[in-house]
């Protein structure tokens, strides 16, 4: 039988992670969204333990790259991510994870250009991204007056 | 009930935006890294258009959990440095926002990195 490219690309997407897309789906939006309950149940605590509003949201960030890292460090986290896919990925919690489970995997090959580069294997591409955008979103509203 | 509908609102939003994120990996060869870099990145262009802080204002962790909450705060910080201090609040306003959330990441996962051993990844 013979198979070109597309064709290929068509069974292997029907054999592959689509197959199970009705059950990654569902299981993301409800992994994702209980992450987020919980960042909202620390927001709110931190609140009303007198945190203001301009600070709570980062000390709940902080909290949950905290929690993320720990379940990282015991192999936690990955088994939750087994099953929440983009769910464990998205939030903030999957972040964390990023920058943990390379830098834990490559302490072998030494502190400096193991573990203290490969903690940025995820992060790095992250932050280069996102703070370039930023910049080029700020030098937008500042040349046409924006703000 | 009114803590309820803050959760249920949390819950939704933020289910959705990684429901996104699973429908990318799914139906697209997008690795996890591209997903992370394309949420951030989406981020600040939905909080420049505007489109995000409504969103937050919403669903709350909802919105801000999720990396693309991220991408807001970057977003956030450099229009605020910019009022404040004009062109040069377009270098510092998105690092500002975000330096507790980049260090924090960066402290805890040197620390968990340094006390534990690497798991099997079976």
């Amino acid at each position: 039988m013979a198979v070109d490219k597309m064709e290929y690309d068509k069974m292997l997407k029907k054999a592959s992670p689509n197959s199970k897309a009705y059950i990654n789906i569902p299981m993301a939006f409800i992994i994702g969204g209980l992450i987020c309950v919980l960042g909202q149940f620390l927001m709110t605590s931190y609140e009303k333990m007198g945190i203001s509003t301009y600070f709570s949201g980062t000390v709940t960030s902080i909290t949950l790259i905290f929690l993320s890292a720990l379940l990282t460090g015991l192999n936690l986290y990955d088994n939750i991510a087994k099953h929440g896919g983009a769910g464990t990925l998205v939030p903030i919690t999957g972040f964390a994870n990023a920058v943990v489970a390379p830098a834990l995997e490559f302490k072998a090959e030494g502190l400096i250009l193991g573990l203290g580069a490969k903690l940025f294997t995820i992060a790095g591409p992250v932050i280069v991204y996102g703070v370039t955008a930023s910049v080029i979103y700020g030098l937008i509203i500042y040349i046409f007056k924006l703000v | 009930m009114e803590i309820l509908m803050e959760y249920g609102k949390a819950f939704l939003i933020g289910g959705i935006i990684c429901a996104i994120g699973q429908v990318l990996i799914d139906y697209t060869k997008l690795s996890p890294a591209r997903i992370l870099v394309l949420f951030v990145v989406l981020g600040v262009v939905l909080s420049g258009i505007g489109w995000y802080q409504p969103l937050v204002d919403f669903a709350g962790a909802g919105a801000t959990v999720p990396l693309s909450g991220f991408g807001h705060m970057l977003a956030k910080g450099v229009r605020e440095a910019v009022t404040e201090d004009g062109l040069i609040g377009a270098f510092t306003g998105g690092l500002t926002a975000t330096s507790a959330g980049i260090a924090a990441a960066i402290v805890f996962g040197l620390v968990v990195a340094l006390i534990f051993k690497p798991g099997d990844k079976s």
